[in-house]
């Protein structure tokens, strides 16, 4: 594979487009396919056929706005489609360069498209995700070729290292650093790994990068085997994601047939392979050591750092650990650079950030905005705010080891810094919008099963600590505790959060110290309930 | 496993000044220079599993308590083992462990050869502030010799470890997530029917409380005989890291 050979590509690829007058994009995501998009594109496709219109109908990655699923997208002309059934597939054809179909028209000119940055999305919704000549069509692996061709690794890792781009997995360690790390450990093999085991309840940012972009993830993460010297990558990705995966295996085979993948990568003396390894479903193996173990065929749980993976990781040998988002944000940043990716964002928090955004919300679906950008922005003009009139009381970011942040802070800058600032956490970028009907007890309490649930039984504070806070929090939302309980439950916390081995752990009390931060009020009012009914009782 | 071209490290603990190589943790320095720090999952001689977190220490300029047992000493560390912050959350997870299964000292057949029961002894554990949870755990009785009454384990996983790693027989292991974990006898079969066990009983005299013990013992007389471990160390020792 050399560079003339990814042009030839490219050129016929965009020959082949060229011939079309309309392109007519159907999203093939989870949560389009559930609301029979799958269909759409098949009735699209025999439609086109039927009127003999040039018109060319694909199947593509996540268009955002999921809520509003399936969503079609026709080109070049840029018109929306919203709630497309197989029976609108006549009459979107029909109108195809004439005037679209009013009754299904979805406005682009909103806020929540047009407030968006795409980096790691630039490719969702716009190519097919199982067609390799697609991605090469949009510079698609350009990125590596320039990388090996004409960087040393270490040119590379001080790109990545100046552009400021911090891990998107929910801590933002500096990702030039952990590659820096990596590069400079001693040992005979090295790995490199993707965790794309994303589990937080509400969270499908990188479900949809995997099933849109595949190929993004394999050239950022052949990219980063050549700058730490690896020649082996895992992807690590949750049985539950069986579209993803599948997507994963079509493209880790066309890029070794191409040459961006396996031996001798782009004709140079560079080899870098990449296997899928499932998850079984433990949501502690999405951190990092607990993955590991797992990988290497052993229970997941975690193990105390240091030594951190980056000098003693799979097998032993030093491993790079890098989330999917992570990944996604290596190709953009090769290609225009480290200067143009750091201008975009804040002071420490660099780039964009991709969110779920879900729950009492107008606008469900997957945003990708800048570091810094307010929540106020996010949840009222990017998500349109709550529906049927209700009032806004709180957002929930950072998944179970995250906080809710009530409306006083909804001015506060989404970044790592400041979202740690008021008790919650950046985390994977789960986001869940909750109006004045929710009560942030049983919110706690959901959460707090969650951790119990999930929680490996390693460690003591963790296995048994989250099952004492949820029988309390039970007892808070049964009406039946005392103050003597939650004193009990803030020292818990105290002690759970300091003292357990890993992040599940340590970040499992964060929703109960928030809400207690926040809406103390709630708490006392069960237990004044209590209170009430027990002097009842006694009457 | 103290190599001979280990580099020599000094450090503080508790305001001492001690001296250690570079590939020996807290624990085994705050031990050589009797520093008490407590511990129920770390047993010499064993792999490390950093579970119980009794052994958590504060280090001047870290943010994180770490676990004694697997944090290797470094120049400059200056260390505090006792803190009353340390004995608190020490207390509050042995009031966690005690609230978590049925351990019940007057009728069990540990009782005064208990670990755990002597550290809360230790630790001035007088009483349990968290509801018990008294769970319904089975016991398994099956084995000719020996017997498992769960409502005692605590998982600290001592003996899956000295089965898989001393004796290499690999008949334990834990099973289930969270509060459900629990150990089990090969893939969850009788200990009598275990096709892998070789009844050396290197489990039951690991075991820090009465979860393991012999039948035919009556209540406190299930001294542990731990007088194999200094034999356990040296064969790791042969080992290489």
């Amino acid at each position: 594979m050399m560079i003339e050979d990814l042009q030839k590509i490219s050129d016929a690829e965009r020959a082949e487009a060229q011939k079309y007058e309309h392109h007519v994009h159907v999203c093939m995501e989870t949560a389009c396919i559930a609301s029979r998009s799958d269909q759409v594109k098949q009735a699209l496709t025999e439609a086109a056929e039927r009127a003999g219109k040039p018109c060319r109908v694909k199947g593509v990655g996540c268009m955002g706005l999921c809520s509003a699923g399936p969503l079609v997208k026709v080109e070049p002309d840029g018109t929306m489609y919203k709630g497309v059934t197989p029976e609108d597939a006549d009459e979107i054809v029909q109108k195809l360069g004439d005037s679209p179909v009013s009754r299904l028209e979805c406005d682009t000119n909103v806020p929540f498209f047009q407030r968006q940055v795409k980096i790691v999305l630039e490719n969702s919704g716009e190519i097919d995700p199982e067609r390799i000549e697609d991605y090469v069509a949009r510079d698609g692996y350009l990125a590596l070729y320039t990388a090996l061709t004409t960087m040393t690794p270490s040119e590379v890792i001080a790109q990545v290292a100046k552009s400021g781009l911090r891990g998107r997995g929910g801590a933002g360690f500096s990702t030039g650093l952990k590659w820096t790390t990596v590069a400079k450990s001693p040992g005979e093999r090295k790995f490199v790994i993707c965790n794309a085991d994303e589990g937080d309840p509400g969270a499908f940012m990188d479900r949809s990068v995997l099933e849109g972009d595949p190929h993004a993830i394999l050239e950022g993460m052949t990219i980063a085997g050549y700058a730490v010297g690896a020649s082996q990558g895992y992807i690590y990705v949750r049985a539950e994601y069986p579209l993803a995966v599948e997507r994963l295996k079509i493209a880790i085979r066309q890029a070794k047939r191409l040459g961006v993948l396996g031996e001798n990568i782009c004709g140079t003396t560079f080899s870098f392979n990449v296997d899928i390894r499932l998850g079984a479903g433990a949501f502690v193996c999405g951190e990092e050591t607990a993955l590991i173990a797992s990988i290497e065929g052993r229970m997941g749980q975690p193990r105390p750092r240091p030594p951190y993976p980056a000098e003693h990781g799979l097998w032993g040998y030093p491993t790079l650990i890098n989330n999917v988002e992570s990944y996604a944000n290596i190709v953009p940043i090769m290609r225009k650079g480290a200067d143009w990716f750091s201008a975009i964002g804040t002071e420490k928090s660099k780039g964009t950030k991709v969110f779920a955004l879900t729950g009492c919300i107008e606008n469900t679906g997957l945003i990708e905005v800048p570091m810094g950008i307010s929540l106020r922005e996010i949840v009222f003009d990017i998500g349109g705010g709550i529906p049927d009139g209700k009032k806004f009381k709180a957002v929930q970011t950072g998944g179970p080891s995250g906080g809710c942040i009530p409306e006083e802070h909804l001015d506060m800058p989404v970044d790592f810094e400041s979202l740690l600032q008021i008790g919650s956490f950046m985390g994977s970028g789960g986001m869940i919008v909750m109006d004045e009907t929710s009560n942030m007890v049983d919110v706690a309490k959901y959460f707090m099963e969650f951790c119990m649930t999930e929680s490996c039984g390693k460690c003591v504070p963790c296995r048994v600590g989250t099952a004492q806070m949820y029988d309390l929090l039970d007892k808070l939302t049964k009406n039946e505790a005392t103050m003597a309980d939650l004193q009990l439950l803030e020292r818990l916390c105290d002690v759970v959060k300091y003292t357990s081995l890993c992040g599940l752990g340590q970040g499992a009390p964060n929703p109960v110290l928030s809400t207690l931060r926040y809406f103390r009020h709630e708490y006392l009012a069960r237990i004044q309930e209590a209170n009430h009914e027990a002097a009842f009782l006694t009457d | 496993m103290k190599q001979p071209s280990s580099r020599i490290k000094t450090l503080k603990i508790d305001g001492q000044d001690v001296g250690a190589h570079e590939d020996e943790t807290v624990l085994e320095v705050a031990r050589e220079n009797g520093i008490f720090i407590p511990t129920l999952c770390e047993l010499e001689g064993l792999s490390p599993h950093g579970g119980c977190r009794l052994c958590l220490v504060e280090v001047k300029g870290i943010n994180k308590l770490l676990p004694a047992c697997v944090t290797y000493v470094e120049e400059g560390m200056e260390v505090t083992t006792n803190s009353t912050r340390l004995q608190e959350y020490r207390r509050t997870i042995l009031e966690l462990i005690f609230s978590e299964g049925n351990h019940i000292c007057s009728v069990c057949v540990a009782n005064g050869h208990c670990d755990l029961q002597s550290l809360a002894q230790k630790l001035g554990m007088y009483h349990v502030s968290v509801p018990y949870r008294h769970p319904r755990r089975s016991v398994d009785a099956s084995h000719e010799r020996f017997a498992l009454d769960r409502n005692r384990c605590i998982l600290c996983t001592r003996c899956v470890r000295v089965c898989d790693e001393i004796e290499g027989a690999h008949t334990w292991d834990v099973s289930g997530r969270g509060i459900e974990a629990h150990i089990v006898t090969d893939l969850n079969q009788p200990w009598g029917e275990s096709e892998t066990c070789t009844s050396c009983g290197k489990c039951v005299n690991v075991c820090p409380t009465g979860a393991l013990f012999e039948k035919g013992k009556a209540v406190a007389e299930m001294a542990k005989k731990r007088g194999f471990l200094p034999y356990l160390t040296l064969m790791r020792e042969k080992r290489t890291r």
